[in-house]
């Protein structure tokens, strides 16, 4: 078996590429994807392989493409919508919470809708406050839809084919940040992967560490800075916002017994929030600490380096974290 | 009084006065100040609880006869009418 | 109001457990009455009252460990305080409770909710698993109680518990070779030590012991040890720079001598209670003051005034074969006495060399406060009251 190395955006692009060749209901579709390659350059080169059909530029407007998505999906096909960033994702709020969430049950299941939104998401680019925010935690509140967090190349490569076989609507969260990592993976090996569960990234016995997306590397840094302070940390990588998968989360608190969340989003009615509100619940009597939250700042993310950087979880803010969980 | 009745009263008597090694099993040849650390305040309560229990008189030179387990029954055993 | 708090019982005494309450709410009390068991690490020990009046309120409840200068209970004078009316003091001026309450035998006054236990949910439910009261654990240094500071399942084992070199019913003797190590340590970087070793003829003691002891009954049997502690009481009253305390840079001599005995465990724990007014005491009083004391001191049952009015130490090595010891102050006293074993040596007696008990006393000084000048004439006074055992 022979690896091939690449980057995240390599691997959404042969996921793509993997999805177009084996279901000709596949289709993709979203602002600039065509001719410009898509905004982060995952569908350079798939319309020469499969068409202007099947790679679609959409107009300016979130609401219109995606509802087309949804009736397309309700029709029978199986389309991948691109939404630049999750900031713009909120002029298809609608469509999203009120028709692609909602049909399966307002038909009484007789309806479908096998759409899978893909949208770049996070800070770390310079880009101000209307193209960097965290809001994958509003999309988890929502019942009726499936939301997957990526953080590794493999996950990148390996969730959309299982996020198409979902007949619910799947929202893949791709943080802007993670497009040029570069991983090792086989180039022909098995490319299933269960998208209901989250993964341990690093065992550890003193505290767990649970993160997604671009938080999950930072976690990891903060893992490795304490291992010279005899802090073992088991760092947990959610991979599915929702529904969240609190078996791995739970079995992980009651060995550890101490839990630091790390989300990018705001604190306030957070992931991070019924992260920790579900430990509370379901491990209460193994806890020997608070449950610690790592999260941004409380601010539109700025646009200075500077600020931006602070106004984001780090490896520092984790290890502190940590550390206050230990009562070091 | 048997043997095994003098060596029991003996155990008692230095278990009274050394509360802290109760139980402890005690040879019988060896002195109790090489088991256990007794020391002359410990002795000479051990020969005062081995006189109220049994009686007999017991001078400041016996005290050499009643250093271990099998010299302190041989002593009573002696004395004992 | 009086505020009865747990008392430093040494030095090196941080915290201990109260285990018991002796009096009650309601109880009149009086100076020198035992009013508390504590468990410390060297053991439990008795906690004296040192006021007259009426136990108000106890706040601290038996488990719970606390810290010294904690306030276990309070003790109302029962003349002074009307009922109703708030206490004058600035302390309680400021605090927003009820006014204190006369309280008579029989009457329970209104307990204080115990403050709650800091502990973390895996902390108590561990704690109960292993059958330990989480009040009895000692919070971490930031007051909480987590799974730091609950042992492990497997030091509890009750099978590791109760194994036979254990011994020192009611001591943990790790926890106090740990606390002597901490008091030694602070008495040798704090204390500028000198020793003067005087080698003392103990022949006359050891033949007036023998005639004593052959007259009395076996109750009444003396041991080396008691006119020892009498001589060196007494040649201590002619030195007062060797009897007292040192605290923060003042010497206090103490007007009695509260001779500390050095009693060492079985198993490896060593503790000098102190035997009070050691120098206004009789030969005969000594020796059941001994009696009485050091076995208690092995099974953990001390006062705390035993455990802290020590105003000098004596360590006697009598019955081994070590010729002599330097031992270290056991602060805040200022000098402690080491004597060797009492061997038989060559000795010049006027013209002649004889064969005598002899007896190496080493007095350890604190040079802040005494010098050898001092250690010699306590050695000489020492030496010449031990040369009259008869007039002890």
């Amino acid at each position: 078996m022979t690896n091939s190395r690449l980057t995240y955006r390599e691997a959404v692009r042969e996921a793509l590429r993997e999805a177009l060749a084996r279901d000709k209901r596949v289709f993709l579709m979203g602002e600039d994807v065509n001719r410009y390659g898509g905004a982060y350059a995952c569908s350079l080169g798939l319309p020469a392989e499969f068409g202007d059909e099947r790679v679609r530029d959409a107009p300016l407007s979130e609401s219109a493409f995606v509802g087309a998505g949804i009736g397309a999906a309700l029709g029978g096909m199986r389309p991948i919508v691109e939404i630049m960033t999750i900031n713009f994702s909120l002029l298809a709020l609608d469509q999203i919470v009120n028709s692609a969430a909602t049909l399966r049950h307002m038909s009484g299941g007789q309806f479908s809708v096998p759409i899978v939104i893909r949208m770049a998401t996070g800070a770390g680019r310079q880009l101000a406050a209307q193209h960097s925010h965290s809001l994958e935690g509003w999309y988890g509140h929502i019942p009726g839809i499936r939301v997957l967090a990526p953080a590794t190349v493999a996950d990148a490569r390996r969730m959309l084919w299982p996020a198409l076989e979902d007949p619910d609507p799947v929202i893949i969260m791709e943080h802007a940040t993670l497009y040029n990592d570069e991983d090792e993976l086989p180039a022909d090996g098995d490319m299933s992967v269960d998208i209901t569960k989250a993964a341990t990234r690093r065992q550890g016995s003193d505290v767990t560490v649970i993160a997604h997306s671009a938080c999950v590397k930072k976690a990891l840094n903060a893992a490795e800075m304490l291992v010279g302070e005899g802090i073992d940390c088991e760092v947990i990588d959610l991979r599915i916002l929702r529904p969240l998968d609190d078996e791995t989360i739970i079995a992980s608190v009651r060995k550890t017994h101490r839990a630091v969340v790390v989300d990018e989003a705001w604190r306030s009615g957070s992931l991070a929030a019924e992260i920790s509100s579900r430990i509370t619940e379901q491990a209460f009597y193994d806890l020997d600490a608070p449950v610690e939250r790592v999260c941004g700042a409380e601010v539109p993310i700025p646009y200075p380096k500077h600020l931006e950087q602070a106004a984001l979880p780090q490896p520092q803010s984790i290890a502190a974290a940590v550390r206050k969980a230990m009562r070091r | 009084m048997t043997d095994a009745e003098l060596s029991d009263l003996v155990a008692r008597s230095l278990y009274a006065v050394a509360p802290d090694i109760e139980g402890e099993p005690i040879d019988p040849n060896k002195s109790f100040r090489a088991q256990f650390e007794i020391d002359s305040i410990d002795f000479l309560n051990f020969v005062i609880s081995l006189h109220q229990a049994t009686g007999v008189e017991i001078l400041e030179r016996d005290y050499p006869d009643l250093q271990t387990l099998s010299g302190a029954v041989a002593f009573l055993r002696q004395r004992l009418p | 109001m009086i505020e009865f708090k747990m008392p430093s019982l040494g030095a090196d005494m941080e915290a201990a457990t109260l285990v018991e309450w002796f009096k009650q709410p309601g109880d009149r009390v009086e100076r020198g009455d035992i009013i508390a068991l504590v468990e410390t690490q060297k053991g439990a020990i008795e906690i004296e009252v040192f006021n007259e009046g009426v136990i108000g309120e106890q706040r601290v409840q038996p488990g719970r460990k606390v810290p010294v200068g904690t306030v276990l209970a309070t003790i109302l004078s029962p003349a002074k305080e009307p009922p109703s009316r708030p206490a004058a003091t600035t302390t309680e001026a400021i605090e927003p409770k009820a006014p204190e309450r006369r309280v008579s035998i029989g009457e329970t006054p209104a307990l204080a909710a115990p403050p709650r236990l800091r502990i973390t949910p895996a902390a108590r439910r561990r704690s109960a698993d292993l059958g330990i009261s989480p009040e009895r654990l000692s919070p971490g240094p930031d007051g909480i109680i987590g799974l730091e500071q609950v042992p492990s399942g497997v030091e509890r084992e009750p099978g590791l518990e109760r194994a036979p070199r254990s011994r020192g019913a009611g001591l943990d003797l790790d926890e106090m070779r740990k606390a002597i190590g901490a008091a030694m340590v602070r008495s040798h970087r704090d204390i500028p030590h000198y020793w003067v070793v005087h080698a003392i003829d103990a022949t006359p003691v050891f033949e007036w012991l023998e005639k004593q002891n052959a007259l009395r009954p076996i109750e009444r049997r003396l041991l080396y040890v008691a006119p020892l502690m009498r001589a060196v009481a007494l040649a201590m009253k002619q030195v007062p720079e060797l009897n007292g305390h040192y605290e923060e840079g003042v010497f206090r001599p103490s007007p009695a001598v509260h001779m500390g005995l050095a009693t060492a465990l079985r198993g490896g724990g060593l503790i000098a209670p102190a035997i009070r007014d050691a120098d206004s005491k009789s030969v005969d009083e000594l020796m059941s003051a001994i009696a009485d004391l050091v076995p208690r001191a092995r099974l953990g049952r001390l006062r705390s005034s035993e455990m802290t009015d020590g105003t000098v130490t004596l360590s006697n090595l009598g019955e081994g074969n070590a010729d002599s010891v330097f031992p270290l102050i056991y602060p805040p006293q200022v000098a402690i006495v080491g004597c060797g074993a009492a061997t038989l040596r060559p000795w010049i007696a006027g013209d002649v060399v004889a064969v005598r008990r002899v007896v190496h006393v080493t007095l350890g000084g604190d040079h802040r406060v005494s010098h050898g000048r001092h250690a010699a004439q306590f050695l000489t006074r020492l030496s010449e009251l031990l040369a009259h055992p008869e007039a002890l």
